[in-house]
Protein backbone atom coordinates (compact mmCIF):
# COMPACT_ATOMS: atom_id res chain seq x y z
CA UNK A 1 0.00 0.00 0.00
CA UNK A 2 1.39 3.41 -1.05
CA UNK A 3 0.92 6.40 0.62
CA UNK A 4 -1.58 9.04 0.37
CA UNK A 5 -1.79 12.83 0.66
CA UNK A 6 -4.16 15.27 1.70
CA UNK A 7 -3.97 19.31 1.92
CA UNK A 8 -6.31 21.52 4.28
CA UNK A 9 -6.01 25.18 3.43
CA UNK A 10 -3.13 25.21 1.28
CA UNK A 11 -1.96 28.38 0.43
CA UNK A 12 1.28 29.35 -1.62
CA UNK A 13 3.37 32.65 -2.54
CA UNK A 14 5.86 33.95 -4.04
CA UNK A 15 7.05 37.23 -2.48
CA UNK A 16 3.78 39.76 -2.47
CA UNK A 17 2.34 37.17 -5.19
CA UNK A 18 -0.10 34.50 -4.44
CA UNK A 19 0.02 31.56 -6.11
CA UNK A 20 -2.53 29.82 -4.97
CA UNK A 21 -5.13 29.73 -1.98
CA UNK A 22 -6.89 27.39 0.25
CA UNK A 23 -6.54 24.30 -1.79
CA UNK A 24 -8.09 21.49 0.19
CA UNK A 25 -8.60 17.81 -1.13
CA UNK A 26 -7.74 14.81 -0.76
CA UNK A 27 -5.47 12.44 -2.99
CA UNK A 28 -6.18 8.44 -2.67
CA UNK A 29 -3.19 6.31 -2.31
CA UNK A 30 -2.26 3.82 -5.65
CA UNK A 31 -4.06 6.06 -7.52
CA UNK A 32 -3.44 8.40 -10.38
CA UNK A 33 -4.81 11.73 -10.06
CA UNK A 34 -4.45 14.72 -12.55
CA UNK A 35 -4.12 18.17 -12.26
CA UNK A 36 -5.56 20.10 -15.50
CA UNK A 37 -6.47 23.89 -15.56
CA UNK A 38 -5.05 27.20 -17.67
CA UNK A 39 -1.35 28.29 -17.52
CA UNK A 40 -0.50 30.30 -14.22
CA UNK A 41 -3.63 28.77 -12.80
CA UNK A 42 -0.75 27.48 -9.82
CA UNK A 43 -1.05 23.76 -10.74
CA UNK A 44 2.63 23.38 -10.67
CA UNK A 45 3.06 25.53 -7.29
CA UNK A 46 0.61 23.05 -5.79
CA UNK A 47 2.41 19.98 -6.80
CA UNK A 48 5.65 21.34 -5.68
CA UNK A 49 4.15 22.34 -2.28
CA UNK A 50 3.67 18.64 -1.97
CA UNK A 51 7.11 17.95 -1.50
CA UNK A 52 8.76 20.69 0.00
CA UNK A 53 10.00 21.62 -3.74
CA UNK A 54 8.39 25.35 -3.34
CA UNK A 55 9.97 26.83 0.01
CA UNK A 56 13.31 26.31 -2.19
CA UNK A 57 12.48 29.23 -4.45
CA UNK A 58 14.18 32.46 -2.89
CA UNK A 59 10.98 34.45 -1.19
CA UNK A 60 8.26 31.65 -1.68
CA UNK A 61 6.60 30.85 1.14
CA UNK A 62 3.58 28.30 1.99
CA UNK A 63 0.72 28.42 4.50
CA UNK A 64 -1.55 25.24 5.45
CA UNK A 65 -0.90 21.89 5.82
CA UNK A 66 -0.11 18.75 3.39
CA UNK A 67 -0.71 15.62 5.53
CA UNK A 68 1.38 12.19 4.32
CA UNK A 69 -0.15 9.28 5.87
CA UNK A 70 -1.77 11.87 8.02
CA UNK A 71 1.54 13.39 9.32
CA UNK A 72 1.93 17.37 8.71
CA UNK A 73 5.48 17.61 6.13
CA UNK A 74 5.95 21.17 7.56
CA UNK A 75 5.29 20.01 10.95
CA UNK A 76 8.87 21.22 13.41
CA UNK A 77 10.10 17.73 13.78
CA UNK A 78 10.36 16.88 9.47
CA UNK A 79 13.11 17.20 7.74
CA UNK A 80 13.09 18.74 4.06
CA UNK A 81 15.17 16.23 2.26
CA UNK A 82 13.54 13.09 4.18
CA UNK A 83 10.17 14.14 2.62
CA UNK A 84 11.62 14.35 -0.53
CA UNK A 85 13.20 11.14 -0.57
CA UNK A 86 9.52 9.60 0.14
CA UNK A 87 7.61 11.69 -2.30
CA UNK A 88 9.83 11.70 -5.18
CA UNK A 89 9.38 14.35 -8.48
CA UNK A 90 9.83 14.06 -12.06
CA UNK A 91 10.37 17.38 -13.97
CA UNK A 92 9.01 18.66 -17.15
CA UNK A 93 12.08 18.59 -18.73
CA UNK A 94 14.16 15.67 -18.99
CA UNK A 95 17.23 16.27 -16.18
CA UNK A 96 19.59 13.40 -15.56
CA UNK A 97 22.78 14.09 -14.24
CA UNK A 98 24.89 15.09 -17.28
CA UNK A 99 28.50 13.45 -15.99
CA UNK A 100 27.04 10.38 -14.95
CA UNK A 101 26.34 7.24 -16.37
CA UNK A 102 23.07 5.84 -16.99
CA UNK A 103 23.36 3.32 -13.84
CA UNK A 104 24.72 6.03 -11.60
CA UNK A 105 21.88 8.39 -12.52
CA UNK A 106 19.33 5.73 -11.06
CA UNK A 107 21.45 5.26 -8.27
CA UNK A 108 22.63 8.35 -7.52
CA UNK A 109 19.84 9.00 -4.94
CA UNK A 110 20.77 5.91 -2.82
CA UNK A 111 24.13 6.57 -2.58
CA UNK A 112 24.18 10.27 -2.24
CA UNK A 113 21.69 10.25 0.75
CA UNK A 114 23.99 8.38 2.47
CA UNK A 115 22.62 4.65 2.62
CA UNK A 116 25.21 2.17 2.45
CA UNK A 117 24.88 -0.01 -0.03
CA UNK A 118 27.06 -3.22 -1.24
CA UNK A 119 27.64 -2.54 -5.40
CA UNK A 120 26.06 -5.89 -5.85
CA UNK A 121 22.82 -4.45 -4.30
CA UNK A 122 23.03 -0.92 -6.46
CA UNK A 123 23.53 -3.38 -9.29
CA UNK A 124 19.81 -5.03 -8.24
CA UNK A 125 18.25 -1.51 -7.91
CA UNK A 126 19.15 -0.26 -10.91
CA UNK A 127 17.84 -2.74 -12.49
CA UNK A 128 14.61 -3.19 -10.55
CA UNK A 129 13.82 0.57 -10.94
CA UNK A 130 15.01 0.88 -14.83
CA UNK A 131 12.88 -2.05 -15.41
CA UNK A 132 9.88 -0.47 -13.93
CA UNK A 133 10.32 2.65 -15.78
CA UNK A 134 10.22 0.47 -18.78
CA UNK A 135 14.11 1.07 -19.84
CA UNK A 136 15.62 -1.49 -19.00
CA UNK A 137 15.59 -3.49 -22.30
CA UNK A 138 16.79 -0.79 -24.24
CA UNK A 139 19.86 0.33 -22.07
CA UNK A 140 20.72 -3.07 -20.44
CA UNK A 141 23.72 -3.16 -22.64
CA UNK A 142 24.81 0.35 -22.73
CA UNK A 143 24.48 1.02 -18.39
CA UNK A 144 27.86 2.98 -18.88
CA UNK A 145 27.26 5.15 -21.30
CA UNK A 146 26.44 8.65 -20.25
CA UNK A 147 22.83 9.41 -19.43
CA UNK A 148 22.85 12.19 -21.90
CA UNK A 149 23.67 10.48 -24.60
CA UNK A 150 20.08 8.80 -24.16
CA UNK A 151 16.82 10.30 -26.48
CA UNK A 152 14.67 13.05 -24.88
CA UNK A 153 11.91 10.18 -24.01
CA UNK A 154 14.87 7.51 -22.23
CA UNK A 155 16.16 10.53 -19.95
CA UNK A 156 12.29 10.89 -18.85
CA UNK A 157 12.15 7.47 -18.62
CA UNK A 158 15.76 7.31 -16.73
CA UNK A 159 14.21 10.29 -14.67
CA UNK A 160 11.29 8.21 -13.30
CA UNK A 161 14.05 5.11 -13.05
CA UNK A 162 15.64 7.40 -10.79
CA UNK A 163 12.76 8.34 -8.44
CA UNK A 164 11.79 5.07 -8.21
CA UNK A 165 15.33 4.06 -6.68
CA UNK A 166 14.66 5.55 -3.79
CA UNK A 167 11.73 3.79 -3.39
CA UNK A 168 9.28 6.43 -2.19
CA UNK A 169 5.65 6.35 -1.39
CA UNK A 170 4.83 9.00 -4.28
CA UNK A 171 5.77 10.55 -7.44
CA UNK A 172 4.47 13.71 -7.97
CA UNK A 173 5.05 14.44 -12.11
CA UNK A 174 5.04 17.78 -13.07
CA UNK A 175 4.07 17.75 -16.93
CA UNK A 176 6.19 14.69 -17.84
CA UNK A 177 5.36 14.43 -21.22
CA UNK A 178 5.43 17.96 -22.68
CA UNK A 179 8.36 17.97 -23.85
CA UNK A 180 8.36 14.38 -26.05
CA UNK A 181 6.89 13.47 -29.19
CA UNK A 182 3.75 10.88 -28.98
CA UNK A 183 5.36 7.43 -29.01
CA UNK A 184 7.05 8.32 -26.34
CA UNK A 185 4.30 9.65 -24.28
CA UNK A 186 2.36 6.55 -24.67
CA UNK A 187 5.43 4.70 -23.16
CA UNK A 188 5.52 6.89 -20.18
CA UNK A 189 1.71 6.54 -19.75
CA UNK A 190 1.71 2.87 -20.19
CA UNK A 191 4.67 3.08 -17.35
CA UNK A 192 2.72 4.70 -14.98
CA UNK A 193 -0.77 2.18 -15.14
CA UNK A 194 2.09 -0.19 -14.06
CA UNK A 195 3.67 1.87 -11.03
CA UNK A 196 0.01 1.89 -9.53
CA UNK A 197 0.51 -1.06 -8.04
CA UNK A 198 2.85 0.09 -5.92
CA UNK A 199 2.85 4.17 -6.28
CA UNK A 200 0.39 6.75 -5.77
CA UNK A 201 0.81 9.40 -8.76
CA UNK A 202 0.27 12.81 -8.77
CA UNK A 203 0.29 14.49 -12.27
CA UNK A 204 0.32 18.02 -13.29
CA UNK A 205 -0.79 18.23 -17.09
CA UNK A 206 -1.52 20.70 -19.67
CA UNK A 207 -2.92 17.72 -22.26
CA UNK A 208 -6.58 17.04 -21.22
CA UNK A 209 -6.34 13.91 -22.93
CA UNK A 210 -3.60 12.79 -21.08
CA UNK A 211 -5.52 13.68 -18.06
CA UNK A 212 -8.48 11.46 -19.30
CA UNK A 213 -6.14 8.26 -20.37
CA UNK A 214 -4.53 8.08 -17.13
CA UNK A 215 -5.76 8.91 -14.28
CA UNK A 216 -9.16 8.24 -11.99
CA UNK A 217 -9.45 11.53 -10.30
CA UNK A 218 -8.87 14.70 -12.07
CA UNK A 219 -8.59 18.49 -10.34
CA UNK A 220 -9.75 21.49 -11.80
CA UNK A 221 -7.63 24.70 -10.78
CA UNK A 222 -8.62 28.15 -12.53
CA UNK A 223 -7.02 31.31 -11.21
CA UNK A 224 -10.13 33.98 -11.90
CA UNK A 225 -7.99 36.78 -13.22
CA UNK A 226 -4.47 37.10 -14.19
CA UNK A 227 -2.57 37.63 -11.05
CA UNK A 228 -4.94 35.98 -9.01
CA UNK A 229 -3.98 32.74 -6.60
CA UNK A 230 -5.43 30.01 -8.33
CA UNK A 231 -8.11 27.69 -6.42
CA UNK A 232 -9.37 24.90 -6.54
CA UNK A 233 -12.84 24.80 -8.72
CA UNK A 234 -13.64 21.05 -9.15
CA UNK A 235 -12.14 17.93 -8.08
CA UNK A 236 -13.43 13.79 -8.30
CA UNK A 237 -13.20 10.81 -10.39
CA UNK A 238 -12.27 11.91 -14.48
CA UNK A 239 -15.13 10.07 -15.51
CA UNK A 240 -17.21 12.58 -13.71
CA UNK A 241 -15.15 16.03 -14.42
CA UNK A 242 -14.65 14.86 -18.02
CA UNK A 243 -18.74 13.88 -18.22
CA UNK A 244 -20.81 15.76 -16.09
CA UNK A 245 -19.09 18.10 -14.07
CA UNK A 246 -20.93 20.43 -11.56
CA UNK A 247 -19.15 23.56 -12.56
CA UNK A 248 -19.80 25.82 -15.43
CA UNK A 249 -16.34 26.54 -15.38
CA UNK A 250 -15.02 23.07 -15.70
CA UNK A 251 -17.34 22.62 -18.54
CA UNK A 252 -15.66 25.38 -20.36
CA UNK A 253 -12.32 24.35 -20.17
CA UNK A 254 -12.99 20.68 -20.93
CA UNK A 255 -15.02 21.58 -24.24
CA UNK A 256 -12.49 23.75 -25.14
CA UNK A 257 -13.97 27.07 -24.97
CA UNK A 258 -11.00 28.87 -23.16
CA UNK A 259 -7.67 27.83 -22.00
CA UNK B 1 22.76 52.50 -58.31
CA UNK B 2 22.66 53.58 -54.74
CA UNK B 3 21.77 50.38 -53.15
CA UNK B 4 24.63 48.92 -54.59
CA UNK B 5 27.01 51.76 -53.77
CA UNK B 6 25.92 51.11 -50.00
CA UNK B 7 26.09 47.60 -50.17
CA UNK B 8 29.35 47.77 -51.76
CA UNK B 9 30.52 49.94 -48.53
CA UNK B 10 28.60 47.65 -46.06
CA UNK B 11 30.72 44.57 -47.01
CA UNK B 12 34.08 47.10 -47.15
CA UNK B 13 33.79 47.64 -43.79
CA UNK B 14 32.48 44.36 -42.41
CA UNK B 15 35.82 43.15 -44.16
CA UNK B 16 37.89 45.93 -42.45
CA UNK B 17 36.42 44.85 -39.15
CA UNK B 18 37.31 41.09 -39.40
CA UNK B 19 40.88 41.85 -40.54
CA UNK B 20 41.54 44.23 -37.69
CA UNK B 21 39.99 41.54 -35.14
CA UNK B 22 42.73 39.03 -36.91
CA UNK B 23 45.34 41.23 -36.71
CA UNK B 24 44.86 42.11 -33.05
CA UNK B 25 44.76 38.43 -32.63
CA UNK B 26 47.95 37.82 -33.84
CA UNK B 27 49.34 40.98 -32.11
CA UNK B 28 48.34 39.32 -28.52
CA UNK B 29 49.90 36.52 -29.48
CA UNK B 30 53.42 37.23 -30.96
CA UNK B 31 54.49 38.19 -27.35
CA UNK B 32 53.35 34.97 -26.04
CA UNK B 33 55.47 33.43 -28.97
CA UNK B 34 58.40 35.36 -28.18
CA UNK B 35 58.62 35.18 -24.45
CA UNK B 36 58.49 31.00 -25.02
CA UNK B 37 60.96 30.85 -28.05
CA UNK B 38 63.62 33.39 -26.13
CA UNK B 39 63.47 31.35 -23.22
CA UNK B 40 63.63 28.11 -25.26
CA UNK B 41 66.30 29.95 -26.96
CA UNK B 42 68.44 31.01 -23.93
CA UNK B 43 67.44 28.39 -21.54
CA UNK B 44 67.94 24.91 -23.31
CA UNK B 45 71.93 25.00 -23.57
CA UNK B 46 72.25 24.98 -19.47
CA UNK B 47 69.47 22.91 -19.11
CA UNK B 48 70.37 18.78 -18.40
CA UNK B 49 69.83 16.06 -15.69
CA UNK B 50 72.31 17.99 -13.71
CA UNK B 51 70.48 21.66 -13.40
CA UNK B 52 67.33 19.40 -12.62
CA UNK B 53 68.66 16.86 -10.33
CA UNK B 54 72.12 18.82 -7.80
CA UNK B 55 72.13 21.59 -5.61
CA UNK B 56 73.55 25.12 -6.64
CA UNK B 57 77.15 24.74 -6.86
CA UNK B 58 79.28 28.22 -4.81
CA UNK B 59 80.54 31.20 -6.77
CA UNK B 60 83.09 30.05 -8.86
CA UNK B 61 82.50 26.20 -9.39
CA UNK B 62 81.00 25.01 -12.54
CA UNK B 63 78.39 23.32 -13.27
CA UNK B 64 75.16 22.35 -10.39
CA UNK B 65 71.59 23.02 -10.67
CA UNK B 66 68.39 24.03 -9.15
CA UNK B 67 67.01 20.56 -7.87
CA UNK B 68 66.42 22.73 -4.46
CA UNK B 69 64.22 25.26 -6.22
CA UNK B 70 62.10 23.02 -8.25
CA UNK B 71 61.44 20.61 -5.20
CA UNK B 72 60.58 23.87 -3.22
CA UNK B 73 58.48 25.65 -5.81
CA UNK B 74 56.65 22.36 -5.55
CA UNK B 75 56.35 22.32 -2.19
CA UNK B 76 55.34 25.96 -1.95
CA UNK B 77 52.72 25.31 -4.72
CA UNK B 78 51.44 22.36 -2.42
CA UNK B 79 50.85 24.34 0.76
CA UNK B 80 49.08 27.22 -1.11
CA UNK B 81 46.87 24.58 -2.90
CA UNK B 82 45.60 23.13 0.41
CA UNK B 83 45.19 26.27 2.09
CA UNK B 84 43.78 27.84 -1.51
CA UNK B 85 41.67 25.68 -3.11
CA UNK B 86 38.98 24.76 -0.52
CA UNK B 87 38.88 27.76 0.91
CA UNK B 88 38.47 29.27 -2.62
CA UNK B 89 36.38 26.96 -3.93
CA UNK B 90 33.66 26.49 -0.78
CA UNK B 91 33.92 30.54 -0.53
CA UNK B 92 32.80 30.36 -4.67
CA UNK B 93 30.42 27.88 -3.51
CA UNK B 94 29.44 30.12 -0.86
CA UNK B 95 28.72 33.02 -3.32
CA UNK B 96 26.87 30.90 -5.74
CA UNK B 97 24.86 28.61 -3.89
CA UNK B 98 23.55 30.64 -1.03
CA UNK B 99 22.74 33.79 -2.15
CA UNK B 100 22.13 36.07 0.90
CA UNK B 101 22.56 39.27 -0.81
CA UNK B 102 24.53 41.80 1.92
CA UNK B 103 27.15 39.24 2.94
CA UNK B 104 27.41 37.79 -1.05
CA UNK B 105 28.18 41.51 -2.14
CA UNK B 106 30.54 41.71 0.98
CA UNK B 107 32.36 38.83 0.51
CA UNK B 108 32.72 39.60 -3.70
CA UNK B 109 33.75 43.08 -2.85
CA UNK B 110 36.41 41.40 -0.73
CA UNK B 111 37.70 38.93 -2.91
CA UNK B 112 38.11 41.55 -5.97
CA UNK B 113 40.18 43.79 -3.96
CA UNK B 114 42.05 40.72 -2.52
CA UNK B 115 42.92 40.17 -5.90
CA UNK B 116 44.14 43.25 -6.89
CA UNK B 117 46.03 43.75 -3.62
CA UNK B 118 50.20 44.19 -4.90
CA UNK B 119 51.71 40.98 -4.21
CA UNK B 120 54.80 42.28 -2.28
CA UNK B 121 51.65 43.49 0.21
CA UNK B 122 50.64 39.86 0.69
CA UNK B 123 54.25 39.21 1.18
CA UNK B 124 54.61 41.84 3.79
CA UNK B 125 51.36 40.92 5.80
CA UNK B 126 52.54 37.16 5.88
CA UNK B 127 55.83 38.68 6.97
CA UNK B 128 54.08 40.06 9.78
CA UNK B 129 51.81 37.29 10.43
CA UNK B 130 53.90 34.34 10.54
CA UNK B 131 57.43 35.26 10.10
CA UNK B 132 57.58 37.48 12.85
CA UNK B 133 55.66 35.36 15.44
CA UNK B 134 57.54 32.23 14.60
CA UNK B 135 60.58 34.08 14.40
CA UNK B 136 62.05 32.61 11.34
CA UNK B 137 61.41 32.57 7.56
CA UNK B 138 59.70 29.43 6.88
CA UNK B 139 58.14 27.74 4.09
CA UNK B 140 54.86 27.24 5.64
CA UNK B 141 55.16 30.95 5.31
CA UNK B 142 55.59 31.52 1.76
CA UNK B 143 52.73 28.39 1.04
CA UNK B 144 50.20 30.59 2.91
CA UNK B 145 51.39 34.31 1.25
CA UNK B 146 50.56 32.49 -2.34
CA UNK B 147 47.84 30.36 -0.98
CA UNK B 148 45.91 34.18 -0.58
CA UNK B 149 47.24 35.25 -3.62
CA UNK B 150 45.21 32.14 -5.06
CA UNK B 151 42.05 32.88 -3.18
CA UNK B 152 40.35 35.10 -5.05
CA UNK B 153 41.13 33.79 -8.59
CA UNK B 154 39.56 30.68 -7.25
CA UNK B 155 36.55 31.66 -5.54
CA UNK B 156 35.22 33.94 -8.59
CA UNK B 157 35.68 31.40 -10.94
CA UNK B 158 34.25 28.90 -8.85
CA UNK B 159 31.29 30.76 -8.44
CA UNK B 160 30.96 32.01 -12.15
CA UNK B 161 31.18 27.90 -13.15
CA UNK B 162 28.64 27.00 -10.61
CA UNK B 163 25.90 29.67 -11.90
CA UNK B 164 26.24 28.41 -15.17
CA UNK B 165 24.85 24.80 -14.06
CA UNK B 166 21.68 24.93 -14.92
CA UNK B 167 18.95 24.95 -11.50
CA UNK B 168 16.65 21.83 -12.75
CA UNK B 169 20.21 19.55 -11.93
CA UNK B 170 20.37 20.92 -8.19
CA UNK B 171 15.83 20.47 -8.21
CA UNK B 172 17.02 16.90 -9.68
CA UNK B 173 19.18 16.21 -6.80
CA UNK B 174 16.82 18.43 -4.25
CA UNK B 175 14.26 16.24 -5.08
CA UNK B 176 15.61 12.46 -4.79
CA UNK B 177 16.28 13.49 -0.91
CA UNK B 178 19.73 14.60 -1.37
CA UNK B 179 20.77 16.75 1.75
CA UNK B 180 21.64 20.42 0.14
CA UNK B 181 25.07 20.30 1.30
CA UNK B 182 25.65 16.74 -0.71
CA UNK B 183 23.91 18.25 -3.77
CA UNK B 184 26.16 21.08 -4.15
CA UNK B 185 29.60 19.17 -3.36
CA UNK B 186 28.48 16.13 -5.70
CA UNK B 187 26.27 17.39 -7.79
CA UNK B 188 26.98 20.94 -8.46
CA UNK B 189 30.83 21.37 -8.25
CA UNK B 190 31.05 17.76 -10.04
CA UNK B 191 29.37 19.02 -13.29
CA UNK B 192 31.10 22.68 -13.15
CA UNK B 193 34.16 20.69 -12.27
CA UNK B 194 35.71 21.45 -15.90
CA UNK B 195 35.73 25.27 -15.47
CA UNK B 196 36.56 25.08 -12.26
CA UNK B 197 39.48 23.27 -13.18
CA UNK B 198 40.72 25.37 -15.66
CA UNK B 199 40.08 28.43 -12.94
CA UNK B 200 42.67 26.42 -10.42
CA UNK B 201 45.55 25.83 -13.18
CA UNK B 202 45.17 29.99 -13.91
CA UNK B 203 46.00 30.81 -10.11
CA UNK B 204 48.05 27.77 -9.88
CA UNK B 205 50.15 29.21 -13.07
CA UNK B 206 49.79 32.54 -11.24
CA UNK B 207 51.42 32.09 -8.09
CA UNK B 208 54.34 29.42 -9.49
CA UNK B 209 55.83 32.63 -10.84
CA UNK B 210 55.37 35.34 -8.16
CA UNK B 211 58.64 36.31 -6.52
CA UNK B 212 57.61 39.49 -4.70
CA UNK B 213 55.64 37.56 -1.86
CA UNK B 214 58.60 34.47 -1.38
CA UNK B 215 61.23 37.17 -0.74
CA UNK B 216 59.66 37.89 2.83
CA UNK B 217 59.02 34.35 3.71
CA UNK B 218 60.29 31.55 2.49
CA UNK B 219 63.32 33.53 1.22
CA UNK B 220 66.06 31.22 -0.16
CA UNK B 221 68.33 28.67 0.53
CA UNK B 222 70.71 26.63 -0.69
CA UNK B 223 70.22 23.35 0.58
CA UNK B 224 67.37 20.52 0.03
CA UNK B 225 64.38 21.52 1.83
CA UNK B 226 64.60 20.45 5.23
CA UNK B 227 61.36 21.36 6.99
CA UNK B 228 57.99 23.33 6.43
CA UNK B 229 59.12 25.59 8.92
CA UNK B 230 62.58 25.90 7.35
CA UNK B 231 63.45 28.31 4.87
CA UNK B 232 62.82 27.13 1.34
CA UNK B 233 64.11 28.08 -2.17
CA UNK B 234 61.64 28.24 -4.92
CA UNK B 235 62.26 28.59 -8.99
CA UNK B 236 61.21 32.21 -9.00
CA UNK B 237 63.38 33.38 -6.11
CA UNK B 238 66.66 31.43 -7.65
CA UNK B 239 65.94 33.06 -10.96
CA UNK B 240 65.48 36.39 -9.51
CA UNK B 241 68.76 35.95 -7.29
CA UNK B 242 70.76 34.53 -10.13
CA UNK B 243 69.76 37.31 -12.75
CA UNK B 244 70.87 40.02 -10.95
CA UNK B 245 74.16 38.32 -9.92
CA UNK B 246 77.35 39.23 -11.94
CA UNK B 247 78.28 36.12 -12.99
CA UNK B 248 77.51 34.77 -16.30
CA UNK B 249 76.83 31.24 -15.46
CA UNK B 250 74.80 32.03 -13.03
CA UNK B 251 73.18 34.24 -15.78
CA UNK B 252 72.40 31.06 -17.88
CA UNK B 253 71.04 29.19 -14.93
CA UNK B 254 68.49 31.79 -14.76
CA UNK B 255 67.31 31.12 -17.92
CA UNK B 256 67.42 27.50 -17.46
CA UNK B 257 65.32 28.10 -14.87
CA UNK B 258 63.04 30.23 -16.20
CA UNK B 259 62.55 27.67 -19.16
CA UNK B 260 61.59 24.88 -15.99
CA UNK B 261 59.29 26.99 -14.72
CA UNK B 262 57.60 27.89 -18.00
CA UNK B 263 57.30 24.22 -18.66
CA UNK B 264 56.07 23.38 -15.75
CA UNK B 265 52.92 25.83 -15.83
CA UNK B 266 52.76 24.67 -19.67
CA UNK B 267 52.34 20.87 -19.09
CA UNK B 268 50.26 21.43 -15.68
CA UNK B 269 47.72 23.67 -17.69
CA UNK B 270 47.94 21.19 -20.95
CA UNK B 271 47.78 18.44 -19.01
CA UNK B 272 45.06 19.14 -16.97
CA UNK B 273 42.92 20.10 -19.81
CA UNK B 274 43.53 17.56 -21.84
CA UNK B 275 43.08 14.57 -19.50
CA UNK B 276 39.65 16.32 -17.98
CA UNK B 277 38.91 17.43 -21.59
CA UNK B 278 38.72 13.86 -22.71
CA UNK B 279 36.75 13.10 -19.21
CA UNK B 280 33.94 15.48 -20.24
CA UNK B 281 33.77 14.81 -23.49
CA UNK B 282 32.98 11.33 -22.81
CA UNK B 283 30.12 12.65 -20.19
CA UNK B 284 28.68 14.29 -22.54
Amino acid sequence: MAGFISTNKLSATFGDVRAIQDITLEIPANKITALIGPSGCGKSTFLRCLNRMHELVPGAKSTGEVLWDGKNIYGPDMDAAEVRRGIGMVFQKPNPFPLMTIADNVSAGLRLTGMRKSKSELEEVVERSLKMAALWEEVKNKLHKPGGSLSGGQQQRLCIARALAVEPDIILMDEPCSALDPASTQKIEDTMEQLTKNYTIVIVTHNMQQAARVSEFTGFMLSKETGEPGQLVEYGSTNKIFTMPDRKETENYITGRFG
Amino acid sequence: MKNDLNRRRRNARSRFAYLLCVFSAVLALIPLVMIISYVIFQGASALNLDFLTQLPKPVGETGGGMGNAIVGSLILVGIASVIGLPVGILAGAYLAEFRSPRLSWLVRLLADILSGVPSIIVGVFVYALLVLTMKRFSALAGGVALGIMMLPTVARTTEEMLRMVPDSLREASLALGIPRWRTIISIVIKTAGGGILTGIMLAIARISGETAPLLFTALNSRTWPVGLDQPVASLPVQIYTYAISPYADWHQQAWAGSLVLVLMVLVLSVGSKLYFGKKMKMAR
